[in-house]
C-alpha cells in the first residue's frame, strides 16, 4: 500500500511537481502574511515579473529546440536603448517597429549561425552577449538614454498604462503566453520544435527542416526580447546600457524551474509561466516577511537544484545518481 | 560494479591524447599563439599611425602589465579548462571569487586576527582559499550525487553564492587595506609582478597535473567518453569532485591575487567572470563537449583577449568596440574550428 501511494505521489510530483510546489509555497506564505495574496500585491508581483516572463517565453522555444540563448540579456539592453533613442528622433510610432526590425535582425543572425551553420549555441550566444553589449554601447556612446519629454508622450502606455484596471504589462505577458502556447502546442511548427529538440537526426530523416525550425526559434526569442525591451523602456522612460545584464541566466533559471530540459524536446509555455511566477513570488514573499532581497538568490538556488533533481530522479526512478 | 576488470587498462586516453596529434590538432593548438603574434604585429604597426601615446605597444613595461592584468581571469580560466576537459562547466566562479575575496578582507579584521599583526595574512589567505574549496566541493558533490547536469547545478549556485556574498555584508563594500599585503602584491621579482608569478605557477602546476598524473589522464578519458571511462573502471564521481574543488580553489586564488592589492570588494564584483573565462578557454581551442583541450592553449586565449583589450585601447578605439570584437572573434573561431576539423563522419547537412 505504501508503495502504491508512494508511486502515486512520486508520479504526481514528477509530472506536476513544480505546480504542487507553487501551490504549497503560496499557501504557506499566505498564512504567514495575509497581505501576500492581496490582489494589489499579486498584480504588483506579476507586473514586475512580466518583463522577465516575456523573455522566458521566447527562450522556452529555443531550449525546447535543443539550444541555449545567453544573449537575451544584452539584446534586451540593446532594444531598450534603441527604442528610447529612436523615440526622440523618429517619434514613437516609427521607433517601435524600427526597434523590432533591428532586434529581429540580431535574432536572425544568431539563428543563421546556430540553425544553418550548426555552430554550438552556447558559444555563439555567449559571443553575441558580448558583441551586442558592444553594439549597445556604441549606439548610446556609453551614455544613459532618456526620453526628453517624459510627460508629453503616450509611449509610457506599455509599461505604466492599464486597461480596465489591469496593468498593460500583465496583459502583454498574458497575451504573449497564450499566443505562444497555442503556437507550441497546436501548430505543426510547434510539433517540429519538439521533434528537433528531442532527436534532431530522427527529425531530419522524417523530413523536418531542422535548420529552419532552429532559425525560427531564435526569431521568436528575439521578438520576445524586443517586446520585453519595449516594456522596460516604456516603464522607465530612460535607461542605462546595462539594464538587461545578467538577465540571461535568470531567464534560463525560470525556464529550467518550469521543467524544460536543457537537452531539448521537453517543456511547455505554461510551465515556464509557473517558473517565472515562482521566482517573482519567492522574491516578494521573502520581502514581505522582512528579509532582504538577496535572500531570494539562496532560496532560488535550493529550489532549482531540488526541482531538477526530483525531475531526473523520477525519470531514472532512483534518488541518488548512478555515477560511481 | 566490475571488480573483475583486469589490472592494466588500455584507457581510452592512451589512444587519444598524445598520438592523435594530427595536423589539424597541432594547428589548433598552435593557432592561438599565432593569433597572439598577429595581434602583437598588428597593434605595433597600427599603433605607429593611430596611437596617441608616445611609447611603443611592445614596450616591456606595457607587456609586463598586460601579464599582470591577465592574472585574475587567467587563473580562473585555467581551472575552467580542466572542468571543460572533464565535460562539465562551472558558472559559479564569479560568485566564488567574490565570496572568497570578502572572506580574505573581512577575516583580517577579526579581533584575534588583528592581534596577530602580519601573521594574519597567511591565515587570511588560508581562510579565503578554504572558502573557495568548500564552495567548489558543494558544486562537485551535488553534480556527483544528484546526477543533475553541471550547467544547471552551477547556474543555481551562481545565484546562491551571490546571495551569500550579499548576506555577508549587505550591499556595503567590504574593505580592509593591509599595507604589507599591498607591498607584496605590488612587488616585482625578476621583473615579473606577483600576480604574474601566481598565473605562471598555476599554469605549470595544472599542466603537470593534466599531462603527468593519473587524475589528468582520467579527466580527459571521462570527458572524451564517459561510458567508456566507467567501463574501464575509472570512478567518475571523485574526479568530478576533485576538479570542482580545484576550480573553487583557483577562483579563490584569483581573488587573493587581485584583492591583496585593491583591498576593497563590492558585492557585485566578479559578475560575468564565468563568461569571460569560458571565452578565453574556447578561444584556446578546448572543446565544450569535453575530452579535448590544453592548459597552455588557454593561457594563449587569456593573453589574446587581454592583448585585444589593451591593443584596441592603444590605437584609440573606444572601449565599446572591444566587446563587439571579442564576441565576433569568438564566433569566428568556432566557425573556423568547425571547418578545419570537419571529418568524413560529419552529421548530415541540410
Amino acid at each position: 500500500m505504501t508503495a502504491l501511494t508512494k508511486a502515486g505521489i512520486g508520479g504526481l510530483l514528477a509530472r506536476q511537481g513544480i505546480l504542487v510546489a507553487f501551490v504549497v509555497f503560496m499557501i504557506v506564505f499566505a498564512i504567514a502574511n495575509p497581505r501576500f495574496i492581496d490582489i494589489d500585491n499579486v498584480s504588483g508581483v506579476i507586473r514586475s515579473s512580466a518583463i522577465l516572463g516575456v523573455m522566458a517565453l521566447g527562450v522556452t522555444f529555443v531550449v525546447i529546440g535543443g539550444n541555449l540563448d545567453l544573449s537575451v540579456g544584452s539584446m534586451m539592453s540593446f532594444s531598450t536603448i534603441v527604442v528610447l533613442d529612436l523615440h526622440d528622433t523618429l517619434g514613437p510610432t516609427l521607433a517601435i517597429p524600427a526597434m523590432f526590425a533591428l532586434t529581429l535582425c540580431l535574432g536572425a543572425f544568431i539563428g543563421f549561425l546556430v540553425g544553418y551553420l550548426r555552430l554550438n549555441s552556447l558559444i555563439v550566444t555567449l559571443g553575441m552577449l558580448s558583441a551586442i553589449h558592444g553594439l549597445t554601447l556604441m549606439w548610446s556612446g556609453g551614455q544613459n538614454m532618456d526620453i526628453a519629454d517624459k510627460w508629453g508622450t503616450w509611449f509610457g502606455f506599455f509599461g505604466r498604462g492599464s486597461i480596465a484596471g489591469v496593468p498593460v504589462p500583465i496583459l502583454m505577458f498574458a497575451l504573449a503566453a497564450v499566443v505562444l502556447s497555442l503556437v507550441l502546442s497546436k501548430t505543426p511548427f510547434g510539433r517540429k520544435v519538439y521533434a528537433v529538440g528531442g532527436n534532431g537526426t530522427a527529425a531530419t530523416f522524417s523530413g523536418v527542416p531542422r535548420a529552419r525550425v532552429v532559425f525560427m526559434t531564435y526569431i521568436i526569442s528575439a521578438a520576445c526580447v524586443a517586446t520585453a525591451g519595449l516594456m522596460q523602456a516604456s516603464r522607465s522612460l530612460g535607461s542605462q546600457n546595462t539594464v538587461g545584464q545578467g538577465m540571461e541566466l535568470e531567464v534560463l533559471a525560470a525556464v529550467i524551474l518550469g521543467g524544460a530540459s536543457l537537452l531539448g524536446g521537453s517543456g511547455t509555455i505554461f510551465k515556464t509561466v509557473i517558473g517565472v511566477l515562482i521566482l517573482g513570488f519567492i522574491q516578494n514573499g521573502l520581502l514581505l516577511i522582512g528579509l532582504e532581497f538577496y535572500v531570494q538568490y539562496v532560496v532560488t538556488w535550493v529550489i532549482i537544484i531540488l526541482a531538477v533533481w526530483l525531475d531526473v530522479a523520477a525519470k531514472r526512478s532512483r534518488l541518488w545518481s548512478p555515477i560511481a | 560494479m566490475s571488480q573483475s576488470t583486469p589490472q592494466p587498462i588500455a584507457s581510452p586516453v592512451e589512444a587519444d591524447t598524445p598520438p592523435r596529434k594530427s595536423r589539424s590538432a597541432l594547428f589548433v593548438q598552435g593557432a592561438i599563439w599565432g593569433f597572439v603574434v598577429l595581434e602583437l604585429i598588428f597593434f605595433s604597426v597600427a599603433g605607429r599611425f593611430l596611437s596617441v601615446s608616445d611609447t611603443a605597444f611592445l614596450d616591456l613595461d606595457n607587456m609586463l602589465l598586460l601579464l599582470k592584468q591577465s592574472a585574475p581571469i587567467g587563473i580562473i580560466a585555467l581551472g575552467m579548462t580542466i572542468i571543460m576537459i572533464n565535460g562539465n562547466i562551472d558558472l559559479s566562479v564569479g560568485a566564488t571569487f567574490a565570496l572568497s575575496a570578502i572572506v580574505l578582507l573581512d577575516s583580517m579584521t577579526w579581533p584575534f586576527m588583528a592581534a596577530m599583526g602580519d601573521w594574519a595574512i597567511p591565515l587570511a589567505w588560508l581562510f579565503a582559499l578554504g572558502t573557495g574549496v568548500v564552495l567548489g566541493a558543494i558544486n562537485g558533490l551535488i553534480v556527483w550525487k544528484t546526477g543533475v547536469d553541471a550547467f544547471i547545478v552551477t547556474l543555481g549556485s551562481m545565484l546562491g553564492y551571490r546571495g551569500l556574498v550579499f548576506m555577508y555584508n549587505g550591499e556595503q563594500p567590504t574593505s580592509h587595506l593591509n599595507w604589507t599585503l599591498v607591498d607584496f602584491a605590488e612587488a616585482q621579482f625578476l621583473g615579473l609582478h606577483t600576480a604574474t608569478w601566481f598565473l605562471l605557477g598555476t599554469v605549470l602546476v595544472l599542466w603537470l597535473v593534466m599531462t603527468r598524473t593519473v587524475h589528468g589522464r582520467n579527466a580527459y578519458a571521462i570527458g572524451n567518453n564517459r561510458e567508456a571511462a566507467v567501463n574501464a573502471g575509472i570512478r567518475v564521481g571523485p574526479h568530478f569532485l576533485i576538479n570542482f574543488m580545484l576550480i573553487g580553489f583557483l577562483a579563490a586564488l584569483s581573488a587573493v591575487v587581485f584583492y591583496s592589492e585593491s583591498g576593497s570588494v563590492n558585492p557585485n564584483d566578479g559578475m560575468l567572470y564565468e563568461l569571460w573565462a569560458i571565452t578565453a578557454v574556447v578561444l584556446g581551442g578546448t572543446k565544450l563537449s569535453g575530452g579535448y583541450g590544453s592548459i597552455i592553449s588557454t593561457l594563449g586565449g587569456v593573453i589574446a583577449i587581454q592583448l585585444l583589450r589593451k591593443g584596441l585601447g592603444y590605437i584609440g578605439a573606444d572601449t565599446e568596440t572591444v566587446n563587439l570584437v571579442i564576441g565576433l572573434i569568438l564566433i569566428a573561431v568556432l566557425f573556423l574550428d568547425r571547418q578545419l576539423n570537419r571529418k568524413g563522419s560529419e552529421e548530415l547537412k541540410i
